[in-house]
C-alpha cells in the first residue's frame, strides 16, 4: 500500500478528510479490503450491542436456579426412596432368626444385593452435581460475556480453585465408556506391589 | 480378622453410610462409627482407636485423599488400614491414592463380595 500523503501539522483538516485523502490513494484491490474491513466492523459493533442487550436476568434468576432447584429435588426423591428400600431391607433382616436355615439365606442374599442396588443413589447424586456445576458454569460465563459489553451487569465471582491434590482429583463418576472397572484397578494396584 | 475392630466409615453420602454399616453388619463387624467428610473422620480418628478406615474420596471439606495423607502423617495412626471406595475411577486417581499410602482401592458401584475381599486382605496384612 503506498504511504498516505503527509498531513502537515496544525492545519485543520477534520478526520474524514484525512481518510478521504487517503483512499484516494488505494488500488482497486486495496479499496475492496478496506470496505470488507469497515463492514467487518460494523458486524462487531453491532454483535456486540446485541450481546450488551442480551437479557441474561431470566436465565440466571429464573431458569438455571429452577433447574438446579428441581435436580436437588431429584436427589432428594431418590434419597427418600433409597431409606424406603433400606428400612424394608432392615425389617427384613430381623425376620431372618425365625426362619428355616435354606430360607434366611435366601432372604439374606436378597438384601444384600438391595443393599447393593441403593448405592445408585450415591452415583446419580454425584452425576446430578455435576450437571448442576456445568449449568453453573454456564450461567457464569453468559454474565462474564454479557458484562465485558454491559458495564452494568454485575459479574459474578469465580469459582476458588481446587486447592489440594484430592479436590483437583474429585471429579465424580465418568462416562460408562471410560471409567476402569474394579479388575482394572485391581491389576493398577498389584503393578505397584 | 478381628470382626471387634474399630471402623469408621466415611462418606457424605448418608444413604451410602447406612449401606456400608448394614453390608459390615453382614460381615459380623458391630463397633461401626461413622463420620461425612475427611475433618470429622480426622477428629474421630485422633480422639479414638480405630483399626480400619473405609472413606470415599469426593467430599468437601475435606477429601478422602487428603485424609488419608493426613493419617499417613500423623505417628499414631500412620499404620492404620485405609479403603478407598469412590466413583472416581480414573487411573491418576487410583496412582495417587496408592502414593498417598491407601491400602486398598474400590470403585462404585461395589458388592459385598468385593467389600468383604478387600477387608479381608487389608486387615491381613494389618
Amino acid at each position: 500500500m503506498p504511504d498516505a500523503t503527509p498531513v502537515p501539522a496544525g492545519t485543520d483538516m477534520v478526520r474524514p478528510e484525512v481518510a478521504l485523502q487517503v483512499m484516494s490513494h488505494l488500488n482497486r484491490t486495496e479499496s475492496a479490503l478496506l470496505a470488507e474491513l469497515e463492514s467487518l466492523g460494523r458486524m462487531v459493533a453491532a454483535a456486540k450491542e446485541e450481546i450488551a442487550a442480551m437479557r441474561v436476568e431470566n436465565v440466571d434468576a429464573t431458569h438455571l436456579p429452577a433447574a438446579t432447584d428441581e435436580l436437588d429435588e431429584v436427589v432428594r426423591s431418590t434419597a427418600d426412596a433409597a431409606n424406603e428400600i433400606l428400612d424394608v431391607c432392615e425389617a427384613l433382616e430381623t425376620l431372618q432368626p425365625r426362619l428355616d436355615a435354606e430360607a434366611a439365606e435366601v432372604v439374606g442374599g436378597c438384601v444384600t444385593r438391595i443393599y447393593e442396588a441403593c448405592g445408585f443413589q450415591d452415583i446419580t447424586g454425584q452425576r446430578i452435581g455435576k450437571v448442576v456445576n456445568a449449568l453453573k458454569e454456564i450461567e457464569r460465563r453468559v454474565r462474564d460475556t454479557t458484562g465485558r459489553y454491559a458495564p452494568s451487569a454485575a459479574l459474578p465471582a469465580r469459582h476458588a480453585p481446587a486447592r489440594t491434590e484430592g479436590e483437583r482429583l474429585a471429579n465424580g463418576p465418568q462416562a460408562a465408556a471410560s471409567a476402569s472397572s474394579q479388575a482394572d484397578i485391581d491389576a493398577l494396584l498389584a503393578s505397584f506391589d | 480378622m478381628d470382626k471387634n475392630t474399630n471402623v469408621l466409615i466415611v462418606d457424605d453420602y448418608k444413604t451410602m453410610l447406612r449401606i456400608i454399616r448394614n453390608l459390615l453388619k453382614q460381615l459380623d463387624f458391630s463397633n461401626v462409627e461413622e463420620a461425612t467428610d475427611g475433618q470429622e473422620a480426622l477428629s474421630k480418628l485422633r480422639a479414638g482407636n480405630f483399626g480400619l478406615v473405609i472413606s470415599d474420596w469426593n467430599m468437601e471439606p475435606m477429601t478422602g485423599l487428603d485424609l488419608l495423607k493426613e493419617v499417613r502423617a500423623d505417628a499414631r495412626l500412620k499404620s492404620t488400614p485405609f479403603i478407598m471406595i469412590t466413583a472416581e475411577s480414573k487411573t491418576e486417581n487410583v496412582v495417587a491414592a496408592r502414593a498417598a499410602g491407601v491400602s486398598n482401592y474400590i470403585v462404585k458401584p461395589f458388592n459385598a463380595e468385593t467389600l468383604r475381599e478387600k477387608i479381608e486382605k487389608v486387615m491381613a496384612h494389618a
